[in-house]
């Protein structure tokens, strides 16, 4: 099938009248919960990930979460322009200038700018998936268990690599990751592994509770750590329409984001929040008014919002082609199409034919949902941003214990919740960020299964990682991405970027 | 005085390291409970026995780079209370859920969390708790038809 007939056959999917009942939910669930301070995207997956687990259907549970996804963070960047609280550091790039905007009572203008650059940006960035993935996925089956080990070895590395702090910290969340993800039975031998005679951890830890504990309570503990009451400084927001003269200046840097973060976006790790940094890091130096920066500049919301929105569409393209999460979102992601019963990787692609393609349109339908509902229910979303702080973090409590309850009427997937919460706020009070952990777990038993399997094949010789050329050149790549993180002044470089967000 | 200052600075990294080395040497040790078999015919215990062992170096690598980290240390206080409260709030519903049903552990897990803020007065918590508790009967048993019993066993009613 061409493209155009695979587009087709995804058009019918994602508009099938419950599919795109289900996108909009989505969407709007998303916007809602993600427009809640403190709440970040992933969080915000986390705690809605068990509502979609009630649908019989793979395909509209799938194509709801995706709609969470962007309506999460679509939310996110709504929160930074409207009270500076980003949920997580992609929102915070857009937080500096959307902000200040916002005070010179421009949030109408800023929001429309994040809306539409988003929108232009999600429009290329699924194109592209729908041209790239498909050929990737066919190079992706010619991989053999030695080629699977290193790529997800060179995987898990450059998430470190691109994200910020401690690398050494990052490496260590990483195999903590990987040795949680091993509790349960092992696959080969059905011997439980770390479970201490517990049944209900025979089948592993439920990832859900991990990223409700590491993301949602942990950010909590966080936050009661310095209570102080939030400001909402836009009451209402009027004159939503951008001037002739904004659309004149969002223009190019749209452009520039989307291409900074379609690139980007398939990098393993931080790429998603390192594309909206680079956008602002580039539209700052090449622009005329620099001095406008971090004062309302609207390019300095237009380049990061596109870029994200972006590289948010195109992070898919190594999780539906190969099977690897990009970022924690993408890890959430990886555990609902299991729950589902499909394994996400390249078999995918001919298997369900109606999900891959439905799921991408639907990506776009979304994002058009996304302009439509956002910039007239802008009111609602500020009245949610009204919501006190003591009466959100019990309720995010109960939505965790009852939803993840629901998952498996298992209880000591609540208690994991009150584990990693606690474990997790200490590790990130600490410095050691919790993403690399999340991908750890759900790649831990890709991980082991694949070296297994190589080392059966080789007769237990470890050189197979390096005879096979693919195999070869991923774990140089490997090995240059850790080179590159742990180099001095390489990360001084990177701590730069990363820089302009405490500007 | 110097050392204190020193040490304080260390905190962070001497507490992550620590942290990775318990949780890295807790993996190994159970590891060794299982078959590790050859790497040719790798045992249950091969893989976490490995990378137990990378975590505890890593973790002794980061205490050790603690002591020329050049850095502030921790900043806010840990809000115990609410730690205290929040875990306690998640193991009452774990505990109770089956037994005394949705509503009746879910308003007392909500309680407790309400209270796990200082600037919440017990009051102030439970209507909270009673809004979310209806609210999430709603959401959870009427709309999305989750079958979890409003009321368990444990209630003579």
């Amino acid at each position: 099938m061409d493209l155009f007939g695979n587009l087709g056959l995804g058009i019918e999917t994602a508009l099938l009248p419950e599919n795109l009942l289900y996108c909009f939910i989505g969407v709007v669930l998303g916007t809602a919960v993600g427009v809640l301070p403190g709440i970040g995207p992933t969080a915000t997956m986390a705690l809605l990930l068990p509502i979609t687990f009630q649908f019989a259907s793979p395909v509209s549970a799938l194509i709801m979460l995706a709609g969470i996804y962007y309506g999460a963070q679509y939310g996110g960047s709504t929160t930074a322009i409207l009270i500076n609280l980003p949920g997580e550091s992609s929102a915070a790039v857009t937080a500096i200038d959307g902000h200040e905007m916002a005070l010179k009572g421009r949030a109408g203008a800023a929001l429309a700018t994040a809306a539409l650059g988003s929108f232009f940006a999600g429009t290329v960035a699924t194109l592209i998936l729908a041209l790239f993935a498909p050929p990737l996925a066919r190079a992706a089956l010619q991989f053999g268990p030695p080629e699977y080990f290193s790529l997800v070895v060179l995987g898990l590395i450059a998430s470190v690599a691109l994200a910020r702090g401690s690398t050494l910290k990052a490496l260590a969340m990483i195999v903590l990751g990987l040795l949680l993800g091993t509790i349960g039975q092992d696959l080969n031998t059905a011997v439980p592994r770390f479970t201490f005679g517990v049944r209900e951890l025979f089948s592993g830890i439920n990832f859900v509770s991990l990223a409700v504990g590491l993301f949602g309570v942990a950010e909590i503990l966080r936050n009661l750590e310095g209570e102080r009451t939030r400001e909402v400084v836009v009451k209402t927001v009027t004159n939503l329409w951008p001037t002739r003269d904004d659309f004149r200046r969002m223009t190019a840097p749209i452009l520039r984001g989307t291409a900074i973060g379609s690139a980007l976006g398939v990098l393993p790790g931080g790429g998603h929040i390192l594309s909206s940094f680079s956008s602002y890091s580039v539209e700052k130096r090449i622009s005329k008014r620099k001095d406008e920066f971090g004062h309302g500049a609207i390019e300095g919301v237009a380049g990061p919002e596109s870029a994200n929105n972006a590289a948010a569409q195109t992070s898919f393209i190594p999780l539906l082609t190969l099977g690897l999460p990009a970022h924690p979102v993408m890890a959430l992601m990886v555990g609902a199409f299991i729950i589902q019963g499909i394994t996400p990787g390249p078999n995918v692609i001919n298997a369900e034919p109606a999900l891959f393609w439905g799921l991408i349109v639907s990506m776009w339908v979304g994002n058009l949902f996304l302009v439509l509902l956002n910039l007239p229910l802008i009111g609602l979303w500020v009245k949610m941003l009204a919501i006190p702080y003591k009466v959100l973090f019990p309720a995010i409590i109960a939505f965790a214990a009852v939803g993840t309850f629901s998952i498996g009427l298992n209880p000591y997937d609540i208690f994991a919740i009150a584990f990693f919460g606690v474990v997790g706020y200490f590790l990130v009070k600490f410095g050691a960020e919790p993403a690399p952990l999340l991908l750890g777990f759900v790649l831990a038993p890709l991980l082991e299964q694949n070296m297994r399997r190589a080392l059966t094949i080789s007769r237990g010789d470890p050189l197979i990682f390096i005879e096979s050329p693919i195999s070869a050149v991923l774990m140089g790549l490997a090995i240059v991405a850790l080179i590159l993180a742990v180099l001095p002044a390489i990360r001084r470089r990177r701590d730069e970027v990363f820089k302009e967000d405490e500007d | 005085m110097d050392r204190r200052k020193a040490l304080r600075k260390a905190f962070p990294d001497l507490a992550a390291g620590a942290i990775f080395v318990g949780f890295g040497l807790a993996f190994a040790l159970q590891s060794l409970t299982y078959d590790v078999g050859t790497p040719f015919r790798m045992g249950p215990g091969f893989f976490p026995l490995l990378l137990g062992g990378v975590l505890t170096l890593l973790g002794a690598i980061i205490v050790a780079s603690g002591f020329n980290a050049e850095r502030e240390g921790l900043s806010g206080a840990v809000p115990w209370r609410g730690l205290l409260l929040i875990s306690v709030a998640l193991l009452f519903f774990g505990l109770t859920v089956r037994g005394l049903g949705v509503v009746p552990s879910l308003f007392v897990t909500t309680s407790l969390a309400g209270l796990a803020s200082v600037r919440v007065r017990p009051l102030t918590a439970v209507a909270i708790a009673a809004g979310l508790t209806a609210t999430s009967v709603v959401v959870f048993i009427v709309a999305l038809q989750l079958r979890l019993p409003l009321f368990g066993p444990w209630i003579p009613f």
